[in-house]
């Protein structure tokens, strides 16, 4: 734990030899420090005379506490990373809407599960996915209770900005940024302070382009890519680059990704998979699915041996339909057996 | 009764989050009342009437919309007192990034939504730094990788703040809010004596007091010039 104390002994120089972002936090609030390096903190902020600040509207009163918390909150982020620390999730029962109690003992879902969600509009996914995200401790309206790594979650999962318990992915999301794929990248990588950006950088566009229909490339602007593109690469992005343990898929379309592989690259990086799907070749490439009816959880199915079958039929089909796609984007006739 | 502060640029969906947070609190039995501050028009009072909220409306017009605010909040938490209010919620636009309504030890909270730009944290002021809480929204349309890139400038100006994500359509994540809104040993029956977190944007020119002609004649008081150098 860095303390007010210790940031209040260190000169500038000191603070972002021993831990770099501080460069972002001076930028991040405007906050020169070019030429003052050899102060101490409180040394530069005497710099300032009070109209200037009164001007930039900067608060410099908190500054060593504020960049105590901001150093603290960077190093338990970082070293979040290294203990890759949710193995796996506990939803404990609660009530329905009408206060019937939930018929579950408990479901365990360990890291690289896929899970299905089924269960028509309002009926309750997004409050299920909302209990998951907030950690409920039986203190939402379910009275569900979820458990990370089979104890009570720590506050963190609510609280922080930037350490997640859910990274979703759904139908309607868009790039809004005008940027390149690999500046974009790029950015996202910057903030999550990674060692390496370049590296991950080609790892994310050659995982994305591996999964889309048609490939793009790093000078691509994002707002440009097509729809299959634009998901294979919030996929890939999601898989590699997100902190967050547990992704949330609503609904991907089929067009233009791969969306089998794209399962198999979230739970190769060891993320937990939720899916609220209704599509049968999703829905099926789930190990389970959670079955919600008037806001509880009804029934837990495992994905029998017959609907297997099925699935493989399914994805046969699947692949058809693809090769017809990609005839049609070659501009050549369909061709296949049907 | 709690206060509680809501502000954030125009268009960020303060309304709507307000609206889905009155209706997850409303179901604990508790009677929320809302103050819409704004500058020429609004008819979000009309949207609070509808679901039932007790609402009063303010308009600045030609003033500061800021300064409108602190000189109208300590009449507003009356009004909130007399209504017998469990949670008042005062809900102000921010128009200029200077702004500054928060009050010191009165919960604030600052709406800034994910569309708004990647370098927005960066451009407002006190009303997003001396937060609270920071609700962003409109998640559901960008990008995970925007909203995680988005939150990471929220924290690195606002390390101290919660940060959370609400989304004001279907009203996701609003019942957590309004878990952070109550405040059982924080009541107050007046605003009186306490203070700003921050000065206010200060102006007192000539065009404040009416003046329309251009020219540096009719520039009186507190002018400044761009530094446009050679």
């Amino acid at each position: 734990m860095i303390t007010k104390s210790i940031v209040e002994q260190m000169t500038i120089l000191e603070l972002y030899s021993k831990y770099p972002f501080v460069l972002s936090y001076f930028e991040n609030n405007k906050l020169n420090i070019t030429g003052h390096e050899n102060k101490k903190v409180q040394e530069y902020k005497e710099q300032f005379e009070e109209h200037e600040l009164e001007e930039w509207a900067i608060d410099l009163s908190k500054l060593e506490e504020e960049l105590a918390e901001y150093i603290n909150q960077m190093l338990s982020f970082l070293g979040e990373e290294q203990e890759q620390s949710v193995s796996s999730l506990t939803i404990l029962p609660g009530k329905d809407k009408t206060g019937i109690p939930e018929t579950f003992q408990e479901f365990v879902i360990q890291k690289s599960d896929i899970i299905a969600i089924v269960g028509p509009t309002g009926s309750g996914k997004s409050r299920l996915l909302a209990d998951i995200e907030w950690t409920a401790k039986g203190d939402t309206p379910t009275g569900r209770s979820i458990l990370i790594n089979g104890q009570e979650a720590d506050n963190k999962w609510r609280f922080s900005g930037s350490n997640k318990l859910v990274a979703q992915l759904s139908q309607n999301m868009n790039f809004v940024i005008d940027l390149t794929v690999g500046e974009f990248i790029e950015l996202h990588a910057k903030s999550r302070l990674v060692e390496n950006p370049e590296q991950v950088v080609k790892r994310i566009v050659e995982a994305a382009n591996y999964l889309a229909g048609e490939k793009f490339k790093y000078d691509t602007p994002v707002t440009s890519l097509s729809g299959g593109q634009s998901r294979a690469l919030m996929i890939a992005d999601t898989a590699i680059l997100s902190t967050s343990p547990i992704v949330l898929i609503d609904e991907i379309e089929n067009a233009g990704i791969d969306r089998k592989k794209a399962l198999k690259l979230l739970v190769g990086e060891e993320k937990i998979v939720l899916m609220a799907t209704h599509d049968p070749t999703l829905a099926l490439m789930a190990k389970k699915r959670i079955v919600i009816k008037n806001g509880g959880i009804s029934k837990i199915i495992e994905t029998s041996e017959e609907e297997k079958k099925i699935l493989i039929k399914l994805e046969e089909m699947d692949e058809k339909i693809q090769s017809l796609r990609a005839d049609l984007r070659a501009g050549e006739y369909v061709k296949g057996d049907f | 009764m709690n206060l509680v502060t809501f502000s954030g640029p125009p268009s960020s969906g303060k309304t709507s989050v307000i609206l889905k947070t009155i209706q997850a609190i409303r179901q604990k039995g508790q009677k929320v009342g809302v103050v819409k501050f704004d500058c020429l028009y609004t008819e979000d009072d009309i949207l609070y009437e509808k679901a039932g909220v007790p609402v009063k409306k303010g308009l600045s017009g030609a003033l500061c919309p800021d300064h409108f605010f602190v000189s109208n909040i300590e009449e507003v938490v009356q009004w909130g007192i007399q209504n017998q209010l469990d949670i008042l919620i005062t809900e102000s636009a921010g128009l200029c990034n200077r702004c500054s309504p928060h009050i010191k030890d009165i919960k604030a909270v600052c709406v800034i939504d994910n569309l708004s730009g990647m370098n927005t944290p960066k451009k407002i002021g006190p009303m997003l730094k001396a937060a609270d809480i920071v609700v962003i929204t409109k998640g559901d349309i960008v990008s995970q990788a925007e909203r995680e890139v988005f939150s990471s400038r929220v924290s690195s100006v606002n390390a101290k703040a919660i940060v959370m994500h609400v989304n004001g359509l279907t009203g996701q994540g609003a019942f957590e809010l309004s878990t952070l809104l109550e405040e059982k040993e924080q009541q107050i029956n007046s605003v009186k004596g306490l203070e700003l977190r921050f000065s206010m944007p200060s102006a007192l020119c000539s065009y404040c007091l009416g003046e329309k002609r251009i020219g540096e004649e009719y520039q009186m008081g507190n002018v400044r010039k761009i530094e446009i150098g050679d």
